[in-house]
Formats: C-alpha cells, sequence, structure tokens
C-alpha cells in the first residue's frame, strides 16, 4: 500500500503540492488525472524518493519514504519499477541490456535473467528488438521499452508517468492493455495521465489532482457521474469553461 | 510559547553540505561491484583516445622550449642548459600542466556533456529507480580511470616533449646531442618525473569530477546543457591551476 500524507513541495516560489493525502491500496490501479503542470510527476518522484517532500510523508510498502538511508531506499526501490514518460533509456546500451540493468542489481542467476528479458520482452510484443539500441525505435516502442524495463524485476509497485502521452491509438490501446494485464497479475500500479480514455479502461480509481491537492477520488464509474465542476469539466474534456480559481495557461 | 529555530550560519551549512558529500563519495567509493565493471572502459575512453591530442601539444611544446631557451641563453649561459630547460620544464610543469589543460577541453566537456544530457533525458532518475547509486555508477569510474589515465598521457607528453627538443636543438641550434644530453642529465632527478606524474593524477581526478558534478547539476534542455560543459572546462582549468600551486607549495 502506498500512504501519501500532507505532502507539499515547493520549487522556488511556485508551491506545486499542498497538503495532498492519497492512498493507493494494493493490487489496483490508481489513476491520477489533472491539468498539465499541476504536480503529477512530482507525486510520483516523491513516491520513490527522487524528490524529497518540504513537508508530509509518503509511505511505500509500510516505510516511510523521506526517513530511509540511501542503502535502504535502494533495497525499496528494488520493489517499485518506474516507467518514465519519455522512456529514459541509456541510449548507449542495447534494448537487452537496458532490461538487464534493473536485473543485475537482485543476485539472481544468468538463466533467470535470460528468461526475464524475453519475457519482459515478450510482454511488450518486442521480441526480436533486444540488440537494437533505443535511438532505432520508434517513440511507442520505446516506451514499451520502458514498461519491459521496469516489470523485469517483478516490482510490487508500478509508477506509470504519461504512458499513453505522444503514442497512436493502437499503441496506447496495447499500453492499456498492458497496465491491465500486469495489475491482474497482482502489482499495484499508480498511473499518471491526462488521457482520460486511458484513465477509463486501465484504472480501477481515479484522483483527480487540482492546486497542488487531491480534489475528488473515487471508482472510475463515480468519477465519470461527479457533480463537481472541475472534475467533471476536466473529464469531458470541455474548454468552455475554465476550471473556478484555475489561471488560464 | 515556543521559539522559532535561530537561523543556521552559512559556514555551518557549508561544512554539513561538505560532510554529506564526503560521506555520499564514500559510500559510492564503497560500492564495487557497480563501478567496477565501468572503469576500463572509461580509462579506454578518457586515457587512451587522449593519448593523440597530449602528444600534438607536447611536440610543439618542446619545439619552442628549445627555441626559447636557445634565444635566452646565447652569449650568457652554456647553450647545453637548453637540455636543462628542455627536460625539467617539460617534465614538471608544462607537461602535467599544459596536457591537463588540453583533456580538460576534451575530457571535462565530454563528461559533462554526457551525464548532462543524461540527467536531463531522466535516465540518471532511472538508474536511481532501478536501485543504482549514480555517483557509483558514473562518478566514481570517470573520476578514477582520469586519476590512472592523466599520468600515462603525460608521460608520453614528457618523453616526446623532450625529444622533440632535442631533435630541435641538434638541428636547429647550434647544439650537439651529446650537450643536450649533457644538460638533460646533469640537473636530472627522479622527482622531477614523479612530481609531474603526481600531479597530472591529481589534475585528472579534479577534471573529471567536475565534470561529473557539473553534469549531474544540469537542468533545463540543451542549453542547460551547453552551460554545465562550458562551467567544467572552466572549473577544470581553475582547479588545474589552483592544485598546481598547491604542489609546488607542498612538494617544491
Amino acid at each position: 500500500m502506498i500512504e501519501v500524507r500532507d505532502l507539499s513541495k515547493r520549487f522556488g516560489s511556485k508551491e506545486v503540492l499542498r497538503g495532498l493525502t492519497l492512498d493507493v491500496p494494493d493490487g489496483e490501479n490508481t489513476v491520477v488525472i489533472g491539468y498539465s503542470g499541476t504536480g503529477k510527476s512530482v507525486l510520483l518522484k516523491c513516491i520513490i524518493g527522487l524528490l524529497l517532500p518540504d513537508e508530509g510523508t509518503v509511505t511505500l510498502d509500510g516505510q516511510v519514504v523521506s526517513d530511509l538511508e540511501p542503502e535502504d531506499l535502494s533495497v525499496l526501490r528494488e520493489k517499485v519499477g518506474y516507467v518514465f514518460q519519455f522512456a529514459a533509456l541509456f541510449d548507449s546500451l542495447t534494448v537487452e541490456q537496458n532490461i538487464r540493468l534493473g536485473l543485475a542489481r537482485r543476485n539472481l542467476d544468468e538463466d533467470t535473467i535470460q528468461e526475464r528479458v524475453r519475457e519482459a520482452l515478450d510482454v511488450v510484443q518486442l521480441d526480436g528488438a533486444g540488440d537494437k539500441y533505443p535511438g532505432e525505435l520508434s517513440g511507442g516502442m520505446r516506451k514499451r521499452v520502458g514498461l519491459a524495463r521496469a516489470i523485469a524485476p517483478r516490482p510490487k509497485y508500478l509508477l506509470y508517468d504519461e504512458p499513453t502521452t505522444g503514442l497512436d491509438p493502437v499503441t496506447s490501446a496495447s499500453m492499456n492493455q498492458l497496465m491491465c494485464r500486469t495489475r491482474d497479475l497482482g502489482v499495484t500500479g499508480v498511473i499518471v495521465t491526462h488521457d482520460m480514455q486511458s484513465a477509463f479502461v486501465a484504472g480501477d480509481r481515479i484522483a483527480m489532482l487540482f492546486e497542488g491537492a487531491i480534489r475528488q477520488v473515487g471508482s472510475v464509474d463515480e468519477m465519470r457521474a461527479s457533480d463537481d465542476p472541475v472534475v467533471s469539466q476536466f473529464i469531458e474534456g470541455r474548454p468552455d469553461a475554465p476550471a473556478p480559481g484555475r489561471t488560464q495557461q | 510559547m515556543p521559539q522559532p529555530p535561530l537561523p543556521v550560519p552559512p559556514w555551518r551549512r557549508a561544512i554539513a553540505q561538505v560532510g554529506r558529500s564526503a560521506k555520499g563519495g564514500l559510500r559510492a567509493l564503497a560500492d564495487v561491484p557497480t563501478w567496477r565493471p565501468h572503469l576500463v572502459p572509461q580509462m579506454r575512453r578518457l586515457g587512451v583516445d587522449s593519448v593523440p591530442i597530449g602528444l600534438f601539444i607536447a611536440v610543439f611544446t618542446g619545439i619552442v622550449l628549445a627555441l626559447l631557451a636557445s634565444y635566452i641563453f646565447t652569449g650568457a649561459i652554456p647553450l647545453y642548459f637548453v637540455g636543462a630547460l628542455v627536460g625539467k620544464t617539460i617534465m614538471m610543469e608544462l607537461g602535467p600542466v599544459l596536457t591537463g589543460m588540453a583533456l580538460a577541453g576534451r575530457v571535462g566537456a565530454s563528461i559533462a556533456a554526457e551525464i548532462g544530457t543524461m540527467r536531463v533525458t531522466e535516465q540518471v532518475d532511472a538508474l536511481e529507480t532501478l536501485g543504482y547509486n549514480p555517483d557509483a555508477y558514473l562518478t566514481v569510474p570517470r573520476v578514477l580511470a582520469a586519476m590512472l589515465m592523466f599520468p600515462v598521457v603525460t608521460a608520453f607528453a614528457m618523453a616526446i616533449g623532450v625529444l622533440s627538443g632535442w631533435i630541435t636543438a641538434i638541428n636547429l641550434l647550434d647544439l650537439t646531442s651529446q650537450e643536450f644530453v649533457k644538460g638533460l642529465r646533469q640537473f636530472y632527478q627522479f622527482k622531477d618525473i614523479w612530481f609531474g606524474l603526481l600531479k597530472s593524477a591529481s589534475f585528472g581526478g579534479a577534471v573529471a569530477l567536475m565534470g561529473c558534478l557539473r553534469g549531474l547539476r544540469s537542468r533545463g534542455g540543451a542549453e542547460g546543457v551547453g552551460e554545465s560543459t562550458t562551467r567544467a572546462v572552466v572549473l577544470g582549468c581553475e582547479a588545474i591551476l589552483v592544485l598546481d600551486a598547491f604542489w609546488a607549495l607542498v612538494l617544491l
């Protein structure tokens, strides 16, 4: 379980998160939606300890992330996979070497590592691409390799940062299927997106982040039926009436 | 009513920062399984690939030094002192410093640009999420490789610099080979060589460290990486000059 309590994060004079509280139940995909620049990626980075909160706590698998020593944080991160928005593949390594990198830390024998690499490539339907370099892949393929790298160590938690942004509809649908599949395998997911189609398909619960805090959280059906004007405007994608209190960008 | 905490003085913050950095550095150094596989490739990349530029500089430094010494000494000091000046200057000062400066441009810029690009494309974050310590994975092998390989490049540069000065002396100056070698040997001490090589090891460490630190602190996109690269080269050159003075004060 992931518990976020009163999380605040500021960059200079800009307060991105303001007392955000959110529970992510085990074995479910929780989707975090919200306008661009509202701190969705910051939330993910606080969950995995890439950013330290100014106030509040993130408890991941029973451990308060910001209280951990670097060695303990590394151990905790072995339970977490992170799918980056732009894949963040190591461009000097092949696809297979990228996937191996996460496995190399886990005291696995060579046969198991090979099996896990093959399995991860199979899941993302990229068999045969192991020898290619990231520069030789399309954007969609790179995202799938990013997912393969995250799932190969069989993490307990998966954090997805805009997993479908920039993908064509078919590749997006395939990515949604993959996120459902990992959920069905018992992995707890946090999906940050503003792709509502993806949120409805891959999510079990949706949380709307607005002005640094969670505006509303509920099941997909509850959020679809929300009478909160901010939530319904965002979900329906209506440009006509700007959400109250939101500065137009 | 509880009193608000007193502000922490800047010097205490600076000491705390240095302490944290030192602790982080030692932790990264102790993570041998992470950095060991990258050490030899980095030695090849930072050292072996830098030999041509080191030799190029050394050849012309040797030529200029021989001509300059002859110009200064003619009529005042026996010309065989040209050998002494070329040898001493190249081994103790110009070999390490000029090679260091050239490599600060080549190696410092290359490291800062590479790591800076990795930073702004979230590859460094990806390393952390995979359980790696970025300092152990990126910084330690580069700093160690530079500390080991700068002296190797410098040693080649010393040899070629003296050789080019020698060839210049016997071909362009009124000096025989025996006279040049006499001057070279008369003032030679073993310290000349190890002093130069020790300096170059410290230059290598400083140049690589500046490249890594500036790269890891890159922000933004291409402009941020460019800025980090420039800063890394400038800081690397400044560090070389400061260390050069430091070693002269301590060891001479």
